[in-house]
């Protein structure tokens, strides 16, 4: 028997099964990693039940199978079929593909190849479905045009209903001008990145010429969406409940979308703009609806970064009284570095379980943070961190990266240093030797649309030599060392996730040549294979005067053209390379939240604003909680 | 490592409810933590009024008796809940039944009255179907198979390989022929189904056991997965060599 059955049998709770024939239009859903990491995505959710809302359309859903189910899907000539109604991927329509990260590219293959239709979109006629991808990587997929049909940039909610209208008239009416057609009316609407009707051309360099649509009414530039109004899109309303077990053993409720923080290397920080908040009665609404369908006992309050909204204070103090006595935890994701979001944690955890704390530096010295635009001093981190020990937390985690722009061995190494100072300011306040300190450290991978989306990556050896350096540091301290943790990933993982986000066309092939030989799971350490990626990529790239240091460890100068510059996430160009030279020079930006406009340019391009609140709401009504229906006596 | 746990109001458990339920359909397929997670946000959804253990991390009260291998259909398994408030158990069964997916099905609720329910769940009555499996060639694999004093069977456990005797816990063993309909079969033919009672001992001698032991005694080889349900689980009545059910004691007051 394949492990861990469950995953691939439906049957959540919450799970929606229409009928196939009343409906035009059939989606199936994909999310490229297993299921334990797919099936809590709330991408996938929220688009799961805004397409089933419709009465003119169905979406189901299918995850990564494992190989060793793939090896009998094979064998016995079984289709990627969907969870929900188990239906062959091929039957569908369309097929939604949502990339949170590049890693995900294989895996898509793999599903394609089992639904047995050609990977290569060239090869696919009128009777297979139409691929699109989204999610944040959709913002370069650049890399994986060979296999996709349709890139959407951005929010999905009514990205899907427009591309479902669309498909669903040509499908009604016959499909008159099969696929290209539809295609085409698909890629005029200015709002969906057809890759097939443009083309690209190179300079002998290498370096991209221009990137042009083939036909006169296709658009120049693909602009991304952006849902307004939070409050109008309270998804998912009834979340899933796998039974099978998750990575999110929790409900979550996305409490606002975008951040104008400005953390340089932070691409969904980037993309994602402007802050929208939900309404702390939207929030409450949602939650408490939440768990009466599912029964969850934890509720994620997620964004990011959820303690930045508006009315988290008395949102946290309503929730923790509205659930008194219910064992209902409540927690936010990780948080910046602020001595108030200790309050919030233990305010959040006033009911529940308490588990540990998460703060993200980002960058391990104060230089470090200037570059990236983190704005914690050293002070800041210690007075909180110290504060959390205080408060009874005996764990906390602190979050950076390695390989930050301008980076040094010294910036990675005062780390530990910064690690040290936190174990004993907190055995001070607490006077216990038992409080602990993880620091968790991952690669940094520039990514396009953000300000470091110029800058060289960090070549692997270095990144490996500099955590390597970290980690004998701390072992080395004989007083502290033992009270921190260490944990970290070597840098090659990094280098073909640098190759994928920052890739072009070109990278396609590799993709297609890693996949060939055996590359599968990539964000799985146990399945992912450097040298495999690298013969891929030499034999792939070769002739094409380009590779993968080109790519990745290459500095790019202002006139490049990228990859992903038709592609509009209303990031006006030259702000961000002026906020690239700025992060150079060690300055600062503000948040546009609490500072004037900066002119990054989303808001005129997108005709988008701001909405945060407060809305003046500060007390929420108790809901009014009906006796339990299973008691014995009465009625 | 010392940590403290918050002080809370802990409240009394009143009553304790057993609770029979079946594993159905392709929900055989989740494994007894998949039921033990959908269990508890049942019990949440429908409000039941759950008795939580004390400490750092309360866990709801709840008791699960030996569960069925994953992939292993059945319709009798069992779990002990405790509660903070008199409940109906006839109520308790309707909301759990709704709330719980189709596949997981609440059969009956009892307030417990007697102690030792675990002690009363001796043997287990199995069925399993071979599928492309004759019945003359099952019921001379079950001839061998019982003829034999003891057949020792390997089996991989948390613990590593385990070996150990299958056939002392065997009650009885029979075969019978049936249609399982052309899509579970290969040959679009009939299947041979088992009918087995076996004792609860430890290691536990599973359906999987019973088939490594006909493989091993007659190289019984069924050439398309089996399909196996637990049908009963409780007191073993020798004279009959069949399984009773556990709940008849706490009917009775």
């Amino acid at each position: 028997m394949v492990s861990k059955p469950i995953q691939y049998v439906g049957g959540e709770l919450n799970a929606v099964t229409k009928d196939w024939q009343d409906v035009t239009v059939h989606w199936a859903l994909m999310y490229p990693d297993a299921y334990e990491v797919g099936a809590p995505n709330q991408g996938v959710q929220i688009l799961y039940e805004v397409l089933n809302e419709r009465s003119d359309a169905l979406a189901e859903r299918t995850y990564a199978v494992w190989p060793d189910l793939e090896a009998l899907m094979r064998q016995h000539r079984v289709p990627q079929f969907t969870v929900d109604a188990h239906r062959a991927l091929g039957d569908f329509d369309l097929i939604g593909m949502s990339f949170s990260t590049e890693l995900g590219y294989t895996n898509m293959l793999t599903a394609l190849d089992l639904a047995q239709f050609p990977v290569l979109a060239a090869d696919r006629n009128d009777e297979h479905p139409i691929v699109v991808a989204g999610g944040h990587a959709a913002f370069n997929p650049e890399p994986i045009a060979d296999f996709i049909d349709v890139a959407v940039l951005g929010d999905g909610e009514q990205a899907v209903c427009l591309i479902t209208d669309i498909v669903g008239a040509w499908i009604t009416a016959g499909k008159p001008g099969g696929r290209s057609q539809v295609l085409k009316d698909l890629a005029r609407t200015g709002l969906l990145y057809v890759q097939s009707l443009y083309s690209v051309e190179y300079l002998p360099d290498g370096r991209i010429h221009r990137v042009t649509p083939v036909d006169a009414d296709v658009p120049w530039r693909v602009s991304k969406h952006t849902v307004m109004d939070l409050d109008q899109w309270p998804y998912p309303k009834a979340p899933l409940v796998p039974l099978a077990e998750t990575v999110h053993e929790r409900m979550s409720v996305e409490i606002f979308r975008g951040c104008t923080r400005g953390c340089r290397f932070c691409q969904a920080g980037m993309i994602t703009r402007p802050v929208r908040e939900r309404s702390i009665t939207g929030i409450a609404d949602m939650i408490d609806n939440g768990l009466q369908r599912t029964g969850y006992e934890e509720v994620g309050l997620l964004s990011l970064s959820s303690a930045d909204h508006s009315e988290i204070a008395d949102l946290a103090r309503n929730l923790a009284d509205r659930y008194q006595g219910t064992e209902t935890s409540l927690s936010l994701p990780s948080t910046r570095v602020d001595a108030f979001n200790v309050d919030l944690a233990n305010e959040l955890s006033r009911n529940g379980r308490r588990s540990g704390l998460t703060f993200a530096p980002e960058g391990g010295s104060e230089r470090m943070r200037k570059v990236i635009n983190k704005q914690v001093t050293e002070d800041d981190l210690i007075r909180t961190v110290t504060t959390a020990y205080a408060a009874g937390w005996r764990q906390v985690k602190l979050y950076f990266m390695c390989g930050l722009p301008t980076e040094t061995d010294d910036d990675v190494l005062q780390i530990a240093q910064l690690a040290r100072e936190v174990i004993r300011h907190g055995r001070q306040v607490t006077g216990r030797r038992d409080i602990r300190c993880t620091v968790s450290i991952g690669g940094f991978v520039p990514k396009p649309h953000t300000p470091f989306q110029w800058a060289a990556q960090l070549d692997h050896a270095t990144t490996d030599s500099r955590l390597h350096k970290l980690r004998d540091a701390i072992r080395a301290d004989r007083e502290y060392g033992k009270a921190i943790g260490l944990r970290y990933h070597d840098g090659k993982p990094g280098i073909v996730e640098g190759l994928l986000s920052r890739g072009d066309r070109r990278v396609g092939p590799v993709i297609l040549e890693a996949w060939r030989q055996g590359a599968r799971f990539d964000g799985w350490s146990e399945h992912f294979s450097y040298d495999r990626w690298m013969t891929a990529a030499a034999s792939a790239l070769d002739g094409t005067g380009v590779d993968v240091d080109w790519f990745t460890i290459r500095e790019r100068q202002q006139a490049e053209v990228l990859p992903w510059s038709h592609l509009d996430s209303g990031l006006d160009a030259d702000w961000l390379w002026e906020d690239w030279q700025d992060a150079l020079s060690e300055q600062g930006v503000d948040d546009c939240r609490w500072s004037p406009c900066f002119d990054c340019g989303v808001c005129d391009q997108m005709g988008t604003e701001i909405q945060v609140g407060p809305t003046g709401v500060v007390d929420l009504p108790m809901p009014s909680i009906a006796p339990s229906p299973v008691l014995a006596g009465g009625t | 490592m010392s940590r403290q746990a918050p002080v809370r109001d802990v409240v009394p458990a009143v009553q304790k409810l057993r609770i029979h339920y079946a594993k159905r359909g392709r929900l055989r397929f989740s494994s007894h933590r998949d039921f033990q997670r959908a269990l508890e946000r049942a019990l949440r959804r429908c409000q039941i009024p759950m008795a939580y253990s004390q400490g750092f991390s309360p866990h709801p009260k709840i008791s699960f008796a030996n569960a069925v291998p994953t992939g292993v259909a059945s319709e009798a398994e069992y779990v002990e809940i405790q509660v903070t408030a008199l409940c109906d158990p006839v109520k308790v069964a309707q909301a759990l039944n709704d709330s719980l997916p189709e596949g997981l099905d609440v059969v009956e609720v009892v307030e417990a009255h007697t102690a030792d329910f675990i002690d009363r769940l001796q043997a287990s009555l199995w069925r399993v179907e071979l599928p492309d499996v004759s019945a003359d060639q099952a019921a001379s694999a079950i001839s061998a198979l019982l003829a034999a004093d003891e057949v020792q069977v390997t089996r991989k456990t948390k613990n590593g390989l385990r070996t150990f005797d299958a056939r002392g816990a065997i009650v009885s063993l029979e075969s019978d022929s049936g249609d399982l309909g052309a899509e579970w079969t290969m040959s679009g033919s009939g299947c041979a189904i088992l009918k087995a009672v076996t004792r609860h001992v430890t290691p536990s001698v599973r359906p999987d056991d019973l088939l490594s032991a006909l493989r091993i005694v007659a190289d019984l080889e069924p050439p398309t997965p089996p399909r196996v349900t637990r049908l009963a689980q409780g007191p073993l009545n020798l004279e009959s060599a069949s399984v009773d059910d556990p709940f008849v004691d706490d009917r009775a007051v």
